[in-house]
């Protein structure tokens, strides 16, 4: 008697149920982005065109960057607050070393950045998991360390990038001039660091020990070296977000990085990961990078008062989380 | 049985042999010393009452935790496991009482997480006549089929040593028996089987040998078919006797207590066909000045009930009367209104443990304050001093609740109700992992308390505290009462048939 069995293996068709319940949020806030950009076309006077779609790239890059490896280490579990001062640091080595090179040695140099960015972001897990200090206090430490670490390299604005490293950034499209590179650029990199790892045992695990720590380790996920790795992810984006603040901008700053810590724990938030860990994509962040920066593009052509513009920007926040929050709850009673 | 499963080791050499193993968290010893010796193509039990080491052995044979002394040999092979993972390559298949799948992922990606073979599994569940669709998310599989599948995922691996810890402790009856079919199967290709359960009938009926441990030391390796339940219930419980002369020594206060009890007070609390979660249909009643006593092995419903009657759980089905007043509780604060007031056995969990003595015997009687009004501190100090005082609460560390002693802790709790009032209390284990001195004074205080006319309702996993303690029992088994046992014929053996279900006494 097979009175316990479920329903059967479903035979290549997709149940469109279970994906809206699985991945809800992400298209939700797929739609929030969409409506927004429409909105922002119509809001603008001049005619709307590739430079506009070219300038939200430059702007949402180092968000999405950042966000990416914020969300790694939240739906691992933890928590990283010192990428702002890592973005700022490798903002200010790239400006400050970058301006004499060409172009192939600006790429290798960026590269070897990256790999330094995932290196500190190991030597924070590894402090974290080896003392025993709660996350975010170590990252808070960090935030402090790394900060003091960019304002000596570099103690004010200044610097410069190659042009056409900055160009891949502001300038470059791939195909259509509708096409910012900053975008395939950003696809790409998910593709290569985050689509190669996820279904992979590292990838589970990192979803495993975010979702229950000790049923992981139960289930033999070696949990202290994939809080580690979690990371290094973390280091390597923010690394990459500073390398995109430096292409955007052209200079260095001690300081460009610092509103980024808390932006990126927003765009996390917004993008449908929960903060307890185990849940939620990278998709959904990238494209609540979007919807933040684009909501303050829209507040800017309306003429908001800037002060205003944070109030509503922290408003819709809470409020997307807080409806995201009752779906969920709601889902719950009706099983 | 053959002994085929010994690969290159000497025939002779026991599939698994520990000896020795200690384990001590902290100050309090967990595992004292035990030996455990299980041979090819057996199914080996592992027995005991609470808290006499079984999880803790568990745990150090598939290295959850390391031992602090002593030796595992696997084949003859002395082995040392720092981690689950490392545990499987020795041959060794935990199933743990709590399934090892992680519920944000779906099925197979729990099973590629720990490098199963996902065909392999499913062929195992298959043939335990089962069938679940693997991209469901884990969290979305019934607990029963979540352990069928942590126990497909051990066979897949084909273990020497497969390890069921309380497996059957959640699984309908037509899955328990496929589960033992399972187990022969194991024995029959030549593996082994520990089985870690309460259920002594399920001993019987599968085990050759089963070992007993008690106050963390293997007392005995039995073959519990020749002895039957009646000789494992006695290794352990141990010796008795001296048992009862301390049990003798105590009774006297408590039933010198007794004599001043008003006879046949009012029903204080009446629950009638009450249903939720594992709880399935209890019914009773507990009058004023009376202790009921409410014993139940692990997970047989106690853990919901009593969160029911606190209002910290929905209720199922059923009615619960309290004072005369039918009772609906949604929130703690519904049945402390109704006078249902609950002492849980976290202390921690029950007190704001940074703050003082004081606030937390006073925060109860905030619910009854005018709400916005200042808060009378003279009144509010005097019901505490007095609260105190009737407990004997230790106040040197008065300034962090913290700081106190476990059992002074759990003093706070009972005093805060004291201090702002009640006529039914629900104590949930509230002696556990306290010492034997303020052990007593508990026990003193509850008949003190039934005495002054509350009516108290009493879980405990001691079960010497029952005959001392409480005037009636009621043994809990499958989320139903099984039997009532007046307070002084609550002796251990009855009280642990009982609890097994094994007695089919009047309810």
């Amino acid at each position: 008697m097979t009175s316990t069995s479920l329903r059967p293996p479903l035979s290549g068709r997709i149940d469109w149920r279970r994906v809206v319940r699985r991945h809800g949020w992400t298209i939700g806030i797929v739609v929030l982005l969409v409506a927004f950009a429409l909105y922002w076309r119509s809001s603008t006077s001049v005619p709307w065109g590739p430079f506009d779609v070219q300038s939200l790239a430059i702007d949402a890059l180092p968000l999405a960057f950042v966000a990416m490896g914020q969300a790694v280490v939240i739906i691992s579990g933890g928590v990283d607050l010192s990428v702002g001062s890592l973005m700022s640091l490798v903002n200010v080595l790239a400006a400050k070393e970058m301006a004499h090179m060409g172009y192939t040695s600006a790429i290798l140099y960026a590269l070897g950045l990256v790999v330094l960015g995932a290196l500190i972001g190991s030597v924070t897990g590894a402090v974290i998991v080896v003392t025993g200090v709660a996350d975010i206090i170590v990252t808070l430490a960090g935030l402090f360390v790394l900060g003091g670490c960019a304002l000596a390299v570099l103690q004010v604005p200044g610097g410069a990038a190659p042009l056409r490293f900055q160009s891949l950034v502001t300038l470059d499209t791939v195909g259509t001039r509708w096409l910012p590179s900053a975008f395939v650029i950003l696809l790409g990199v998910y593709a290569l660091l985050w689509l190669t790892v996820r279904r992979r045992r590292l990838g589970l695990a990192l979803y495993a020990i975010g979702s229950n720590r000790d049923r992981a380790y139960l289930a033999g996920v070696k949990v202290a070296r994939t809080r580690i790795v979690a990371y290094a992810f973390s280091g390597a984006f923010a690394a990459l977000g500073g390398l995109a603040l430096t292409a955007a901008s052209g200079i260095g700053d001690p300081n460009s990085g610092s509103i980024y810590t808390l932006n990126s724990v927003a765009a996390v938030v917004l993008g449908g990961v929960s903060l307890l860990g185990g849940v939620g994509g990278l998709i959904g962040p990238i494209a609540a990078a979007l919807v933040l920066t684009l909501v303050k593009t829209v507040m800017i052509i309306k003429g908001v008062n800037q002060n205003w513009a944070q109030v509503i920007q922290g408003s819709l926040i809470v409020i997307v989380v807080m409806i995201g929050g009752l779906a969920i709850r709601q889902k719950g009673k009706t099983g | 049985m053959t002994s085929g499963g010994g690969g290159d080791a000497a025939p002779a050499s026991p599939l698994l042999h520990a000896e020795g193993l200690r384990k001590s968290y902290g100050p309090v010893i967990a595992l004292r010393s035990a030996d455990l010796r299980v041979e090819p193509g057996e199914a080996h039990a592992l027995l005991g009452a609470n808290g006499a080491g079984k999880s803790t052995l568990v745990k150090l044979l598939t290295g959850v935790v390391r031992p602090d002394a002593g030796t595992i040999a696997v084949h003859g092979r002395p082995v040392r496991a720092a981690s689950p993972a490392e545990a499987a390559r020795f041959g060794l298949a935990p199933v743990f009482q709590d399934p090892a799948l992680v519920p944000d992922l779906t099925v197979a990606q729990n099973l590629r997480l720990t490098g199963a073979d996902v065909d392999a599994v499913r062929t195992r569940l298959r043939a335990l006549d089962l069938d679940l669709d693997f991209t469901e998310l884990a969290s979305d599989v019934p607990l029963p089929l979540l352990r069928m599948l942590d126990l497909a995922r051990a066979l897949s691996r084909d273990p020497s040593l497969l390890i069921l810890d309380e497996i059957t402790a959640a699984l309908p009856s037509d899955l328990a028996e496929r589960v033992f079919a399972v187990m022969r199967e194991q024995c029959d290709r030549g593996g082994s089987v520990l089985f870690i359960t309460h259920r002594l009938k399920e001993v019987i009926a599968t085990c050759a040998r089963a070992t007993i441990l008690r106050d963390g030391g293997a007392v005995a390796t039995i073959a519990p078919r020749e002895g039957g339940e009646s000789e494992i219930v006695s290794h352990m419980l141990g010796d008795q006797a001296v048992a009862a002369e301390v049990a003798k020594a105590e009774r006297v206060t408590v039933r010198e207590a007794e004599a001043e009890r008003p006879a046949d007070g009012e029903v204080a609390l009446a629950v009638s066909d009450l249903r939720g979660g594992a709880v399935d249909g209890v019914s009773f009643e507990v009058r004023r000045g009376e202790v009921l006593g409410i014993a139940a092995l692990d997970g047989q419903g106690q853990d919901e009930l009593f969160a029911m009657l606190a209002g910290e759980q929905g209720v199922g089905g059923g009615t619960v009367v309290a004072g005369g007043k039918p009772l609906k509780a949604r929130h703690p604060f519904d049945a402390i209104r109704a006078g249902v007031v609950y002492v849980p056995a976290d202390r921690l969990h029950a007190l704001l443990p940074q703050r003082s003595v004081r606030e937390n015997i006073a925060a109860p009687r905030y619910n009854r304050l005018r709400r916005w009004g200042p808060i009378n501190m003279a009144d509010e100090g005097r019901r505490v001093a007095r609260a105190i005082d009737a407990l004997q609460v230790d106040t040197r560390a008065q300034r962090q609740v913290r700081r106190l002693s476990g059992g002074n802790q759990q003093k706070v709790t009972i005093a805060r109700w004291l201090a702002s009032g009640f006529d039914t209390m629900l104590c949930f284990d509230p002696t556990r992992g306290i010492d034997v001195g303020t052990k007593r004074q508990v026990y003193a205080l509850l008949r003190d308390l039934a005495a002054e006319g509350s009516a108290i309702l009493l879980f405990s996993s001691e079960l010497a505290e029952f005959p001392l303690v409480c005037d009636r029992v009621l043994t809990l088994y499958g989320g139903r009462v099984t039997a009532e046992i007046p307070g002084a014929a609550a002796d251990e053996a009855t009280l642990l048939e009982a609890m097994h279900g094994l007695s089919e006494g009047a309810a």
